[in-house]
């Protein structure tokens, strides 16, 4: 069987190398191949695969930056920052949770429902992530915590910060923050590269602001195992805390006329009538905006949601009623500068007017007698203005009630503010299809019918007649924009004995006039002076006689339901009627009458009278706003503002 | 013809150091430097379990590869198939008394290692394949009668590795044994037949597979088909090859294995970990050391006059050469992972000592070049 034939081994010798020679060409093509593997690998794609590298190592954690402060125009603190304490827990830290949970829950006020949930993240988080148990706690929770410390292995108390408003009186007008929502992210874009958990604002100017007082979001870059454990941190960008905001509010002011507003459903604002800024601006009643900022209480939103006052909503300028008698020194001006009416003309009225066999009635049954347009301003006499009205047409009369503020937006960027209506016989065919009757010119004269304004349009009006008939343009932040209107009125002060002629000073101080002639305004102003000042005015019981805080001011209310025949032939009065059904009350005026500096407007729904419940409010304001005026001129002057 | 038996008998030991060959001796001893060096670096560049027990069992199959080579070649001869029945009883006993770690069971416990048979085996086929095909002449090599031992020989160790399961070194015990019968002169038809009978029963094999295997046949045909399962691992070794870049992140700054993107990187991936570390270059002189030892190696297999001896060495070569070729196909992507070790810069015992004995064969072939066998 073996074979040691040499010829043989020679034979089986070649037959192995030959093969082995096959073997070994097919070696050197493999390892050519791993060497061409080796260099697609690490040359060509090197740059790639560097980067996948990079991406697999680095990971980013966002910090939260803080949110910038709004202050008042004293620089009062009105959305702040303040510490808040939290409890964090690292799982990894804990040897055992369930007794850690336990001693948590005899510390602090944890239900088991929220301990079920909060175990239930951590089964879904890797052990080293901390999870946020309470980040809202009180001090003395928080004392209680760090008392007990040595005995919670894994528990961390950490002092964060957190959206303050240490105010309810503002709000509606700065609004409040809450966590992000999806539709957060679809409208506001920068929020794309922000983290988490980050507080954002919904409305009012928390809302206005977002962009530039979120601030710019921060960074840590970790180096990070396969397993996400961060191992050694490779850099730090604490990012920005967001911008400040000065506003025009006057804090004291706002809080005052919030405790006088009580909880009636109304709203105030006051405006300098130069410069536009915005004194106040309340909504009453108001609600907890540091409710909303770690998520609200499910009773409190049922509360708020459901109180037919509607604390949510900001009244000033979300807030919709017919201006009713308020707009007569409108209806009054627009016939004045069209040239319709002469001031003088007399017109006896009986209490009721008829146009088409239709009965027009004035708000006072007995009727006012004869009126001429300053008395029957005075007296805010319906039949006198049924006649105006139906004299001046819808048309010019929404011409100039647009010119005046109404019918438009005031602010910029005031998510909830409204645009309300000014209706023309246009109006009417756009939006209702259908054309304009007679009658109702009558009814849009007394400032009923389709009329709708907010509280804000109203007192941008009446500072527009107050200023002399100039536009301004109303501000709830203070900014660098000139102000010409001031500088004119200075001028002027100064030089009481150069009249210019009005054309030449409004292009010396780059003015944009709203009247064609002046002397109509004054006669407005007048007007509203008898109302408040002279006998037989609708808010005369409201005057002061102190030359100080001597007010001009015109009253209205707006029907929410027409009266019947019977109610009027019963003279059913407000009080007796239904809270829901009563008439807005309204009141808008300008102080003082001398110098005047400030405009008002005061709405309280379902209030009655504008004489009765709107004016002895704005009485109270004005009085406030005036003594705080001198502290206002010295931050003016402080500041080194031009305005 | 022959030698006179007194005078290779009566080699002395100088005589046999001197006759050895220095370029095989030094190539094996520079990548134990290096695969020293990727061991600690795989430790977090501490001196540490990994390396500590690297070195030392470099340092005794070493030693081992040193005492092997002194045996005469004969001696290798006639002790072939007791290896061959001794690897084989221990596979046996792998199957009864193995130790089971992570799904497979493939280890013995011996007081002083963990041996896994299955590495050993690799070099007994070899060996006893050798014997035979030296024994049996050219023209009985391709009679039926003469082709059933060598497929039993080959078969049987090869299922009792599949079955524990691990089919990597199923597939390399496998290729070495071909390797042996293609060089003896196996007719090319026989190979043509045993792979289409391979191929017609693959798809009773894979209702065998254990699901990971499969997912990692699919993964390799698709490697984006599951990234955070069983893709991964070749992801991730692509990532930290590639990023290596030309002349590498540098020592002990391999971010991808020292973050544990790595999978295995003490063992199956040990290439991946010094090329990320030392680039292209690095990648480029364990390719060339690996080329020098499988050139060495065919060498000897020229200069060995026994038929023994040459298929021996050119067997083993090639099966070096697959191991190799393997392990790093699979850490670049271009073939499975299957789970083949790098020939002596892996971490492991059992592959170590394999390939020292294998290696100490060889060498001990190269002194006894030109001994005659019987």
């Amino acid at each position: 069987m073996i074979n040691f034939g040499s010829g043989n081994t020679v034979i089986k010798s070649k037959l192995i190398s030959r093969r082995m020679f096959i073997l070994t060409a097919a070696k050197t093509i493999v390892f050519c191949g791993i060497f061409g593997r080796l260099v697609s690998l690490q040359i060509n794609e090197a740059t790639k695969y560097k980067t996948l590298s990079d991406k697999n190592r680095f990971r980013e954690w966002k910090l939260a930056p803080q949110r910038g402060i709004i202050r008042d125009y004293f620089d009062k603190e009105i959305a702040s920052n303040e510490k808040v304490y939290q409890l964090h827990i690292t799982p990894e830290n804990s040897p055992n949770l369930e007794t850690l949970f336990f001693r948590l829950k005899t510390i602090l006020n944890l239900t088991d429902k929220r301990i079920f949930y909060l175990k239930r993240k951590i089964a879904k988080q890797k052990p080293w992530e901390p999870i946020i148990v309470s980040d809202n706690l009180t001090w003395s929770e928080f004392s209680r915590i760090n008392l007990f410390l040595h005995e919670l292995p894994g528990v961390e108390p950490i002092v964060s910060v957190a959206r303050q408003y240490p105010d309810q009186s503002t709000a509606h007008l700065v609004g409040y923050v809450s966590q992000v929502s999806q539709k957060d992210l679809q409208n506001k874009q920068y929020l794309k590269d922000m983290s988490v958990g980050i507080a954002v604002g919904k409305t009012g100017l928390e809302n206005k602001l977002d962009k530039d007082i979120i601030g710019k979001v921060g960074f840590q870059r970790y180096e990070v195992n396969a397993f996400g454990k961060r191992i050694k941190q490779i850099q730090v960008d604490p990012g920005e805390s967001g911008k400040n905001y000065r506003t025009t509010l006057d804090l004291d002011v706002q809080k005052y006329t919030s405790e006088i507003l009580e909880e009636k459903a109304a709203s105030v604002c006051v405006m300098d009538i130069y410069n536009g800024d915005i004194i106040t601006m309340a909504s009453s009643p108001s609600f907890d905006p540091n409710s909303f900022v770690h998520g609200i209480d499910k009773t409190y939103w049922k509360e708020l949601i459901s109180n037919e006052k509607k604390p949510l909503n900001n009244k000033a300028i979300a807030g919709l009623y017919p201006p009713g008698s308020t707009i007569k020194i409108i209806v009054a001006l627009s016939a004045l500068e069209n040239d319709v009416w002469n001031p003088k003309r007399y017109l006896n009225c009986s209490g009721v007017t008829e146009l088409y066999g239709e009965k027009f009635h004035c708000w006072k049954k007995k009727g006012h007698g004869p009126m001429n347009m300053r008395s029957a301003i005075q007296r805010s006499c319906d039949v006198y203005f049924y006649e105006v009205a139906r004299l001046l047409g819808v048309d010019r009369l929404s011409e100039t009630a647009k010119k005046f503020g109404l019918g438009k937006k005031v602010l910029d960027g005031f998510i909830e503010e409204r645009a309300g209506v000014v209706p023309s016989t246009a109006w009417k065919r756009k939006f209702i299809g259908k054309n304009w009757y007679l009658g109702e010119t009558l009814h849009s004269g007394i400032g009923q019918g389709y009329f709708q304004s907010t509280p804000l349009q109203l007192c941008l009006m009446t500072a527009q007649i107050a200023n002399g008939g100039f536009e301004i343009k109303p501000r709830v932040l203070v900014n660098n924009n000139k102000n010409n209107l001031r500088n004119y009125i200075k001028f002027k002060n100064e030089n009481p004995n150069e009249p210019l002629p009005i054309d030449m000073l409004v292009s010396n101080f780059d003015l944009k006039p709203l009247f064609r002639n002046q002397e109509n305004i004054n006669f407005v102003k007048d007007a509203m002076f008898a109302a408040t000042n002279e006998a037989g005015g609708t808010s005369f019981r409201s005057r002061y006689n102190d030359q100080k805080f001597m007010f001009a001011g015109k009253t209205g209310s707006s029907q929410i339901k027409r009266f019947t025949e019977l109610q009027r032939e019963l003279e059913i009065k407000q009080k007796d009627i239904e809270y829901k059904d009563r008439d807005h009350a309204l009141f808008v005026a300008f102080a003082p009458y001398s110098d005047p500096k400030y405009a008002i407007s005061v709405v309280v729904e379902h209030g009655g009278t504008g004489s009765g419940s709107a004016a002895p409010i704005a009485k109270k304001v004005i009085k406030k706003v005036l003594e705080r005026d001198q502290l206002r001129e010295n931050v003016k002057n402080l500041t080194g503002e031009e305005i | 013809m022959f030698q006179p038996r007194s005078i290779q008998t009566s080699m002395t030991y100088r005589d046999k150091i001197m006759s050895m060959d220095y370029v095989l001796v030094i190539s094996i001893l520079l990548l134990g430097v290096v695969s020293m060096f990727a061991m600690f670096s795989t430790d977090g560049g501490k001196f540490d379990y990994h390396t500590k027990s690297h070195i030392l069992r470099f340092g005794v199959f070493f030693l081992m590869f040193l005492i092997i080579s002194m045996f005469q070649i004969r001696f290798w001869y006639q002790t072939s198939t007791l290896l061959y029945l001794a690897f084989f009883i221990l596979l046996l006993g792998v199957k009864y008394f193995g130790l089971t770690s992570s799904g497979s069971q493939r280890w013995l416990n011996f007081y002083f290692m963990n041996l896994q048979p299955s590495e050993l085996m690799k070099i007994g086929l070899i060996l006893f394949l050798a014997k035979y095909y030296h024994r049996i002449s050219t023209q009985d090599v391709n009679r039926i009668k003469f082709l059933f031992l060598p497929v039993v020989a080959l078969v049987a160790p090869v299922l009792l590795v599949v079955a524990q399961p691990d089919l990597g070194t199923s597939i390399l015990i496998a290729l070495g044994g071909v390797t042996v019968s293609w060089l003896a002169g196996v007719r090319v038809k026989f190979f043509a037949y045993a792979s289409i009978l391979f191929i017609s029963l693959t798809p009773i094999a894979i209702a065998f597979l254990k699901p990971y295997q499969k997912s990692r046949i699919l993964t390799f045909l698709n490697p984006d088909r599951d990234p955070l399962g069983a893709g991964y691992q070749i992801i991730q070794s692509k990532i930290a090859i590639g990023s290596g870049g030309l002349f590498g992140k540098g020592f002990l700054n391999g971010s991808q294995s020292y973050l544990d993107y790595l999978p295995e990187k003490h063992t199956d991936f040990i290439f991946t970990l010094f090329s990320e570390e030392f680039g292209f270059v690095g990648s480029l002189f364990i390719l060339l050391l690996y080329s020098v030892i499988i050139y060495r190696i065919i060498s000897i297999g020229d200069v060995t006059r026994s038929s023994f001896g040459k298929l021996y060495c050119y067997s083993f070569a090639t099966a070096f050469f697959i191991y190799v070729g393997v392990n790093m196909g699979m850490v670049l992507g271009l073939l499975p992972i299957v789970g083949a070790p790098l020939p002596i810069m892996s971490y492991g015992g059992s592959s170590m000592m394999a390939i020292m004995l294998g290696l100490g064969i060889v060498m001990s072939c190269k002194i006894y070049k030109d001994t005659p066998v019987n």
